[in-house]
């Protein structure tokens, strides 16, 4: 399966951008204003993650090997290098990349606002939310608080990890976040694709394709209507195996292997989102470099203990399938996998 | 340039039936590296490996496990993972139609092209539907083995199909809490909006092209030349002392270059 194994790799790539760590700790320039903060992703890679096993039901590990020499190799054994003829590379670090565009690389410089509505959704790539870094809450609400009055989001370009981007910081609730959007050459148009040009439909064929439109109408998107089927039949067997004890490993000395314990992540994120967005402003100023390094993963995790009380006073309707499903585990709800979110309240309610 | 399908399904609500192909709308300008072994500077490979033993496992030998809150792992076998795969079809259904912007782009994943595929007029009249009601469909479909969700749109009068990201893999802002604070002075809100606007035009994607990508390739010139480039260190800027007073001097500024 040479697809899904690419696909795979890829996944487990990009995992390493998606964990709590900040993406990008940098300086938000607005004229003469200087905002430092960080970047956290704000979406979560696939909820259900399979771990790989061998036979004997060890956990396996990914890694790279050096194919002449036959060996495993340590990340810092590994290079990133351009093939410029066949079997010649040369050797390029990030550093050496982001170096090449110095200003862009510390600095999202804000020079153009444009009307929120007035960007193309298809632009739209990935998000990320903005936390402030210390001592900088003020201008950071500050900018929020315009930017949400004026409908505006601002756009700049800027070089992270050693690629540059395009981003939109938008403003909603007094919480920034940063999007990446397309360059216009990275989306196609439909001359690029080589798409006929469109006949004219018949007036009949429109009209009761309009009708069929308007009676297929709903006002509002169900959260619900998104859920994720593969994944929730992959947790409806594993409720099925768990019930029935078997094909169950009983926590083996789990090796956590930091790329591929996704299984954790969301908690963390969402931990160390809350965490980074309600700094105490009297703490001591730091350099982003020993902010981002101060935020580890344990951070999150001894918070998380205390943002699970907290939201005990949440009534259901506010709780995600996620958490519901989570409680549903703990009260052991069966067929809880196969449920939505409303079924999970309702059984939880019941139970 | 031209660009071929790579799969084709037929949209259906109702009693229609639109038959189309997909196409590609993202187009990859990344400039791609390999990752190498450092000593050799031999290309590396993947595999699986048991940490404990050093043994490498064949991916097709190798079984999945879904790990628990409680670090249990559940062994799946490839009979438990086909007995779950969904089954093909080239159905594309429409659950519903919705109005525009209700799918919030957060949740947008990935657009292809939709371009027809023998019935024209059908195509056509899906054009010129969407185009009236300003509608946009939630459509779900199997695609290579895979579920997909997805936003049925136009954009530049040719209809889209952006897949979607699944519930709980997007991060509800309404779960997180703004930063809080004293009340913000109104002078300097009065000041930053007005900066706002004295910065502001449509937004027009020509306007931005990616640079990175030709100082790449120059550097990698360089480097291939025998040359370097000098590294410098990432910083943080010191966030504004006295926000007033650099807005003030930055509405100057700006006022000075309009």
């Amino acid at each position: 399966m040479p697809d899904k194994k690419q696909h795979d790799e890829k996944e487990s790539h990009e995992a390493e951008h998606h964990g709590p760590r900040p993406f990008w700790s940098g300086t938000i320039t607005f004229g003469l204003v200087s905002l430092p903060v960080s970047l956290f992703v704000a979406t979560r890679s696939k909820r259900v993650a399979l771990r790989m096993i061998d036979h004997d039901g060890e956990p396996l590990a990914r890694r790279y090997f050096c194919p002449k020499e036959k060996t495993a190799l340590e990340s810092e054994e590994i290079v990133r290098g351009y093939e410029v003829e066949k079997d010649k590379f040369v050797i390029v670090n990030e550093e050496e990349l982001d170096s090449i565009a110095p200003e862009k690389s510390q600095e999202i410089d804000l020079r153009r606002f444009v009307p929120v509505d007035g960007i193309d959704p298809m632009f739209f790539q990935r998000a990320y939310f903005l936390a402030p870094s210390q001592g900088a809450i003020k201008p950071y609400r500050l900018m929020a608080k315009s930017m949400e009055d004026t409908e505006r989001a601002g756009i700049a370009t800027c070089v992270i990890r050693g690629k540059e981007y395009l981003l939109a910081i938008l403003s909603y609730k007094g919480i920034l976040r940063a999007e990446i959007l397309r360059f216009a050459d990275e989306l196609r148009t439909p001359a690029d694709i080589g798409l006929p040009k469109i006949k004219k439909a018949k007036n009949k064929t429109v009209t009761a394709m309009v009708k069929s439109i308007n009676a297929n109408s709903r006002k509002t998107l169900d959260r619900d209507e998104l859920l994720d089927e593969g994944a929730a039949r992959i947790l409806g067997i594993v409720d099925e195996k768990l019930e029935a004890d078997e094909d169950v490993l009983h926590d083996p000395e789990a090796i956590e292997d930091e790329d591929e314990s996704e299984a954790d992540e969301p908690a963390d994120l969402m931990a160390v989102l809350k965490h980074s967005l309600q700094q105490k402003a009297d703490r001591s100023n730091q350099s982003g470099k020993e902010k981002s390094n101060r935020q580890p993963k344990r951070a999150g995790s001894s918070k998380k203990k205390r943002t699970r009380k907290d939201d005990s006073s949440e009534t259901k309707a506010d709780m995600t399938r996620d958490e519901l499903y989570a409680e549903a585990r703990e009260i052991n709800i069966a067929g809880r996998s196969r449920m939505t979110k409303s079924e999970l309240a309702a059984a939880i309610d019941a139970s | 340039m031209s660009v071929r399908a790579f799969w084709k399904g037929a949209i259906s609500f109702g009693a229609v039936r639109v038959p189309v192909k997909f196409y590609a709308a993202v187009a990859d300008r990344s400039v791609h590296f390999r990752l190498l072994h450092k000593k050799d500077r031999v290309p590396v490979k993947q595999a699986m490996v048991n940490p404990e033993t050093d043994d490498v496992v064949a991916y097709a030998d190798a079984k999945r496990a879904y790990v628990t809150e409680d670090h249990d792992w559940v062994v799946l076998d490839d009979e438990d993972l086909d007995s779950i795969e969904p089954e093909a079809s080239r159905e594309i259904e429409i659950l519903h139609f919705l109005p525009p912007r209700v799918i919030d782009h957060r949740w947008y994943l990935r657009p292809y092209y939709l371009g027809p595929d023998g019935d024209e007029n059908n195509y056509a009249a899906l054009v010129g539907a969407l185009e009236k009601t300003g509608k946009e469909g939630l459509a779900r479909w199997v695609m290579r083995k895979k579920e997909y969700v997805g936003a049925l749109r136009l954009h530049e009068g040719y209809p889209v199909l952006v897949s979607l990201r699944h519930a709980g893999e997007v991060v509800s802002i309404e779960e997180l809490e703004a930063p809080k604070g004293r009340k913000l002075d109104q002078k300097e809100l009065d000041m930053a909006s007005e900066l706002i606007c004295m910065m502001e035009a449509e937004f027009d994607p020509a306007e931005y092209q990616n640079e990175h990508r030709e100082r790449i390739l120059h550097l990698i010139e360089t480097k291939r030349r025998g040359g370097s480039v000098k590294i410098r260190p990432i910083k943080q800027a010191k966030p504004s002392d006295n926000v007033a007073e650099a807005l003030e001097a930055s509405l100057k500024r700006e006022r000075k270059s309009a």
